[in-house]
């Protein structure tokens, strides 16, 4: 028997790494259902960095891991067209709106290749849109802080993607062949995005006052939420040992966020703003910057869905669908229609 | 024959690393003629007002399929209108810095976006008609214009067949589809004529050979629409008083509220570089 029967550990802890925050129970077989040969066979493959395809087996615990992750991701993607959205109608400049019209563009077919990774593993697009819509499913709690000036356009340019660049450029080598190949053409238009963010806060910075000090605004607000974007310390993320070990995850959360830091200070540094964190100095031991505690407490709070416009994001997403429900009813009647025509 | 000045060395090598942006004269020609920079806005307006409207659905439309497709449609019009508000002069400046007086598009384009159906009626009715006046100006006697014509309407007949296979599925589809588009359809009906309208100054660009005049292909037009709400078994409503104006400034309320949020950045900071 294939089925694995799960269960959930007492108290809740979480998994989660660029994108994917949920507030995950750990889980963990209490019968080993699993045939210890398949099992083994598959560590092997993993372990020798081979591709695992769709059709190959894998265990219960891999297959709902990905889709969690997978998913999360694609939300992530989805969600995270609203707050650049916000800036489309109101780009300050025709080349400006293009480009980030072409961003958000790219944006939601990162999450359609992504849904379509994610379908390989047996879930259903309807499903996942489902469980996000219903608060199951978790998205980056990022795209839960809201867009105030235009300087978060390139705020979230150059830090979010920034970020998401670090997480996502490791999983193209990641275990499940689908998911490699997504992150293979997701990262190639990722390190335009944050180009074009980058490039709105050296104009920024180099501009008036007013522009200056919505530049400063933005990093002041974006900087902690994009830190908390790798996930919690890893002495705090159960499941990390185990997505190392099936090549999900490939380099740990706070691995991740000191490199985000000591790439991401000089940037700052260049463009004449202030990193937010009196307690940021470099570290000439480590060759890395030492950095002050995040505030881990409003990281789980926004992953509670307390975030300062989590209710709106959820409203948007839910409104699209509800609203847009006539018509893919009716581009299925269509079809249907169509159908019956040819069989006739 | 008096001596010229001698050109030195240094301006020698001065001249091989100075800016050049194409032909003697091409930046300004048309901008010294009044009708064509008229014509050019017209353009111009037709594409930009229309590629905002379409870029406000983005993360909102009824299926992930359809937000990329819209925002694709956006993204050309927006390319075609910095192309053509290029030709009549400053692209950004036209487009952030004129008051609804001084804007030229018809007033289709300006509708506001309703539920899906209507943005597709008016997607249907717009990018027909452009895709028909783009093929015929694409042998403009003006090369600048006939050039961004010919690139675009590659792009317009995906919009058109785009819009036209929306109306079919709606009108074929269930009964709230079909009496949603028939409804985006009367909503927009009024707007036709007003397309096909020949003005003095269109006439005048018409007799050199540089606009085409749209009266020129009215019945294919009404044809290719007839033809699809056939196929839609959708009824083609009836005729509506003309609203005509928008070519001279005369817009609907609604232009007025899509330009507060399009133009509200460069008009609060008319000292910043963005």
């Amino acid at each position: 028997m294939r089925l694995v029967r799960i269960e959930a550990e007492g108290h809740k802890r979480y998994i989660a790494s660029m994108y994917t925050t949920e507030l995950s129970k750990n889980v963990k077989p209490i019968e080993a259902a699993e045939d210890p040969a398949l099992v083994e066979a598959f560590e092997a493959r993993v372990a020798a960095d081979e591709f695992i395809e769709p059709k190959d087996w894998m265990p219960e615990a891999y297959r709902k891991t990905l889709v969690r992750q997978i998913s999360q991701h694609a939300h992530s993607e989805i969600v995270g067209m609203l707050p650049e959205g916000n800036w489309i109608t109101r780009a300050p400049s025709l080349r400006r709106k293009a480009i980030l019209l072409a961003k958000v563009q790219d944006e939601g077919g990162h999450g359609l290749y992504l849904y379509c990774a994610a379908e390989t593993l047996g879930t259903s697009r309807e499903e996942m849109v489902e469980a996000l819509h219903s608060g199951k499913a978790k998205y980056s709690t990022i795209f839960n802080y809201p867009t105030l000036t235009w300087a978060d356009i390139g705020a979230i340019g150059w830090l979010v993607d920034g970020a998401a660049i670090m997480n996502q450029v490791p999983l193209q080598r990641t275990s499940y062949g689908p998911y490699a190949r997504a992150m293979v053409r997701v990262c190639k238009e990722e390190s335009f995005h944050q180009r074009q963010g980058y490039e709105i806060m050296i104009a920024l910075a180099n501009g008036t006052d007013a522009q200056k000090r919505m530049a400063q605004d933005a990093l002041n607000r974006w900087w902690w939420p994009s830190l908390m974007m790798f996930g919690p310390p890893d002495d705090n993320s159960p499941n990390t040992a185990r997505s190392m070990r099936w090549r999900i995850k490939r380099e740990t959360n706070d691995e991740l966020r000191q490199k985000f830091v000591d790439i991401t200070v000089p940037q700052a540094e260049y463009l004449g703003l202030t990193v937010p964190d009196p307690a940021l100095s470099w570290n000439e031991v480590k060759g890395g910057y030492d950095f002050g505690e995040i505030d881990w407490e409003e990281f789980y709070a926004v992953v509670r869905g307390e975030g300062p416009v989590a209710k709106e994001r959820m409203k948007a997403r839910r409104e699209a669908w509800d609203n847009g429900a006539w018509v893919r009813d009716a581009a299925a009647a269509h079809e249907a229609k169509r159908a019956a025509k040819a069989a006739a | 024959m008096p001596s010229l000045p001698t050109i030195e060395k240094d301006v020698e090598q001065r001249a091989k690393s100075a800016p050049d942006h194409g032909a003697f004269d091409s930046a300004t020609a048309g901008q010294h003629d009044p009708a064509v920079v008229d014509y050019c806005q017209r353009l111009g307006d037709d594409a930009l007002i229309l590629g905002q409207r379409l870029s406000e659905w983005c993360g909102h439309a009824p299926a992930l399929e359809v937000d990329l497709s819209l925002a694709n449609i956006a993204l050309d019009l927006i390319g075609q209108a910095t192309n053509f508000l290029g030709l009549a002069g400053n692209a950004n400046e036209l487009a952030f810095h004129r008051d609804v007086l001084d804007w030229k598009n018809c007033w289709l384009v300006e509708q506001p976006n309703g539920d899906f159906a209507q943005t597709m009626a008016r997607q249907f009715l717009f990018s027909t008609w452009q895709h028909m006046l783009y093929d015929r100006l694409a042998g403009s006697s003006d090369q600048r214009i006939a050039a961004v014509a010919a690139k675009a309407v590659k792009e317009v007949a995906y919009h058109r067949e785009l819009a036209a296979d929306w109306v079919i599925r709606l009108g074929d589809g269930t009964d709230e589809s079909a009496r949603r588009m028939a409804e985006g359809l009367d909503w927009c009906w009024r707007f036709l004529p007003e397309l096909f309208e020949l003005d003095e100054t269109l006439q005048a660009l018409v007799d050199r050979g540089i606009a085409v005049n749209p009266q020129s292909f009215e019945d294919d037009y009404r044809q290719a629409i007839g033809a699809v709400l056939a196929e839609a078994k959708l009824a083609t409503p009836p005729e509506q008083r003309p609203i005509l104006g928008g070519r001279r400034g005369h817009h609907s309320e609604h232009l007025g509220h899509l330009l507060a949020v399009m133009q509200y950045l460069p008009r609060t900071y008319p000292d910043a570089v963005w």
